[in-house]
């Protein structure tokens, strides 16, 4: 792409807010910490149409290696983390690739029947936001929720971008379709005000791209049984602070990655530690999104304008 | 056969959003909603081990891809190209040797220009009277798209051919170089009469392709723990592949006994795991999977015959 297109130095989606200099957060039932697991059940193309900005696959049709791990997921993957998390009583957050409700509608309702949260990751993982009209990525955005809506009675509220592809629109656009949480930013360990053009009451839920699986498997190669160590170290660090802060730790996973054979034992290692601790809140995005508007957004509003002297 | 996954004619349209897999080549299912596996013999859990042996040339094309472990050097790579041999002269009989302590089977992955060349390693190969299925021409002769037809079903009539000629085994089985295919390429392997082929690793067990000719297996063989992925992708520790190779068998023995046939399926590269710093980390897989009760050590044809028997009725 040769056209030039204009580009900002920075994000103004959230004003400076020191970690230590916040009104404390109450989690329901005196928890310190709310944990979400956040299995992404996605679906990749055989034949993804180009992108001008990324290249969904490394060879030509087909692209064998990558679409047939992918494919394990949900062939095999699913049902094994599905069962992990059952055991821990831990409901997933599900990041959907929407157009999993047309391909493998098996899943979906064996989510439903959990009383999982769906919420939208777009329609496929290789349909990039980058290159769309912002009345496209709306129509894209809408197509998610429409699909999740007749497929669970529910419209979803929260949302990933696909392939974590954005535009400098995704979440202005997300807060319009009726949106009230993005996990599109990893600035923060706890919910943050999120500034949207509209004005509506919107938040940042963090979503931690340091655990999640695909990064630390495929992009930091971490050894299965160290990442079993990181999310432990992590929840531990944030279940002292979260004591006097209020925390949110989220596992982002993916059912192609943690639950092979050779990974699932220490992601199990991990999620018996945490859930054999007290004041754990084991709960969903959308549930820490609600709880976090209706109790402390006002207050988070009034401490930032505190600390940044007014009103931006 | 060709391939019904039509191309989108924009970034909002879906032509393949519909119940199933977005092509047609095989079916979609979840494992947990078949009908359980079992095996002839043991409890469960079988295990196939895949020993490649491979042929890296001096000078490679690269074309259409090029494979992994093939010559990164100006040429004449003398460093790749011995480190490659090392395998075939050295490895290959350390790896077989701590196999054999164990009693586990191997089956061997085999470029056909290798056993051209190496006459001695086919003959000691042949003489184990182990499974050898084809492994293609070399490891740089990929079949990747942008392979032209004619030329890829040469180059598999060649391979195949070749290689029942060199060893007199039946080879039943495929495995791709780097596990990449063209369009064309289950096609083509089919009607040379290969059942099944190690590529694509979406499943814990056997399933059935659609495939123009003949009947076309897919066998399972994880790449996610191959020496190669564990230990040159990913440069963990070779305690690290050991670990993870044991926590994959515990796994699978588990769902094994609780919900049908499971593979452990490895791949043992004899220029890698060969290696003498490596090949104790080999010994303790083996010991410790070999003790887990009811195992069935196999061949990977063996796996296909049962799956297919229990399948297809």
């Amino acid at each position: 792409m040769t056209e030039s297109v204009e580009t900002r130095e920075g994000l103004d989606y959230y004003r400076p807010w020191p970690y230590d200099q916040r009104p404390r957060i109450e989690w329901p039932g005196g928890a310190r910490i709310a944990l979400w697991v956040a299995p992404n059940i996605e679906v990749y193309e055989l034949n993804p149409p180009a992108n001008a900005y990324r290249t969904p696959w490394p060879y030509p049709f087909p692209a064998v290696p990558g679409y047939s791990i992918r494919d394990y997921g949900n062939r095999v993957g699913h049902m094994r983390q599905m069962r992990l998390l059952d055991k821990y009583g831990i409901r997933g957050s599900i990041s959907l690739s929407s157009a999993l409700i047309d391909h493998h509608p098996e899943i979906i309702e064996l989510c439903k029947e959990r009383e999982w949260e769906f919420f939208s990751h777009g329609i496929y993982n290789t349909r990039y936001t980058y290159g769309l009209t912002e009345d496209q990525e709306r129509s894209l955005i809408q197509d998610s929720i429409d699909s999740i809506r007749r497929a669970t009675g529910e419209a979803p509220v929260g949302y990933l971008a696909p392939a974590l592809s954005h535009s400098e629109q995704t979440i202005d656009l997300w807060a319009e379709a009726g949106g009230i949480y993005t996990c599109d930013l990893f600035h923060d360990d706890q919910p943050t005000p999120i500034d949207v053009r509209s004005g509506k009451p919107f938040v940042s839920i963090p979503y931690s791209l340091e655990l999640n699986d695909t990064i630390a498997y495929v992009v930091n190669k971490v050894e299965p049984r160290r990442y079993g160590q990181m999310i432990k170290d992590a929840f531990d660090r944030l279940y002292a602070e979260g004591a006097t802060s209020g925390t949110v730790m989220c596992i982002p996973t993916h059912n192609y990655q943690v639950s092979t054979p050779h990974r699932l034992r220490a992601f199990e290692e991990a999620l018996e530690y945490i859930t054999g601790h007290p004041d754990v809140w084991v709960t969903t995005g959308r549930e820490i999104a609600e709880h976090y508007l209706a109790n402390h957004y006002d207050a988070a509003l009034a401490s930032i304008d505190a600390v940044n002297g007014g009103p931006r | 056969m060709a391939w019904t996954t039509p191309a989108a004619s924009g970034p909002l349209d879906y032509p393949n959003r519909h119940y199933g897999n977005d092509h047609d080549r095989y079916e979609w299912s979840m494992l947990t909603d078949r009908p359980p596996l079992t095996w002839p013999e043991g409890d469960g859990l079988a295990v196939v081990v895949v020993v490649p042996l491979q042929f890296f040339p001096l000078n490679p094309t690269g074309r259409p891809v090029k494979v992994q472990g093939n010559m990164t050097m100006p040429y004449p790579d003398l460093r790749h190209y011995t480190l490659r041999d090392y395998g075939n002269r050295v490895g290959v009989h350390r790896v077989l040797s701590a196999l054999d302590a164990a009693s586990v089977v191997p089956t061997f992955a085999v470029n056909t220009r290798l056993f051209e060349r190496e006459p001695l390693l086919r003959d000691r190969i042949v003489a184990r009277g182990d499974e050898i299925m084809c492994h293609s021409w070399s490891m740089d002769t990929p079949h990747a798209g942008g392979l032209d037809e004619a030329d890829e079903r040469e180059l598999v009539q060649r391979s195949v051919g070749r290689l029942r000629e060199l060893t007199g085994a039946p080879v039943r089985g495929w495995l791709s170089p780097g596990k990449l295919n063209s369009p064309n390429t289950p096609d083509l392997i089919a009607a040379e009469g290969i059942e099944y082929f190690c590529d694509w690793v979406n499943d814990e067990v056997p399933y059935r392709w659609n495939v123009a000719s003949g009947e076309l297996w897919s066998m399972p063989l994880s790449t996610e723990i191959s020496d190669t992925f564990t230990l040159i992708d990913n440069l963990h520790s070779e305690e690290s592949w050991a670990d993870q190779v044991c926590d994959a068998a515990d796994l699978l023995h588990a769902e094994a006994s609780e919900q049908g046939g499971r593979v452990l399926s490895l791949t043992l590269t004899p220029w890698l795991l060969g290696q003498p710093h490596r090949v104790k980390h080999l010994e303790r897989v083996l010991d410790h999977v070999t003790a887990l009760p009811g195992v069935w050590s196999t061949s990977a044809s063996s796996v296909i015959d049962s799956a297919r028997a229990q399948v297809s009725g």
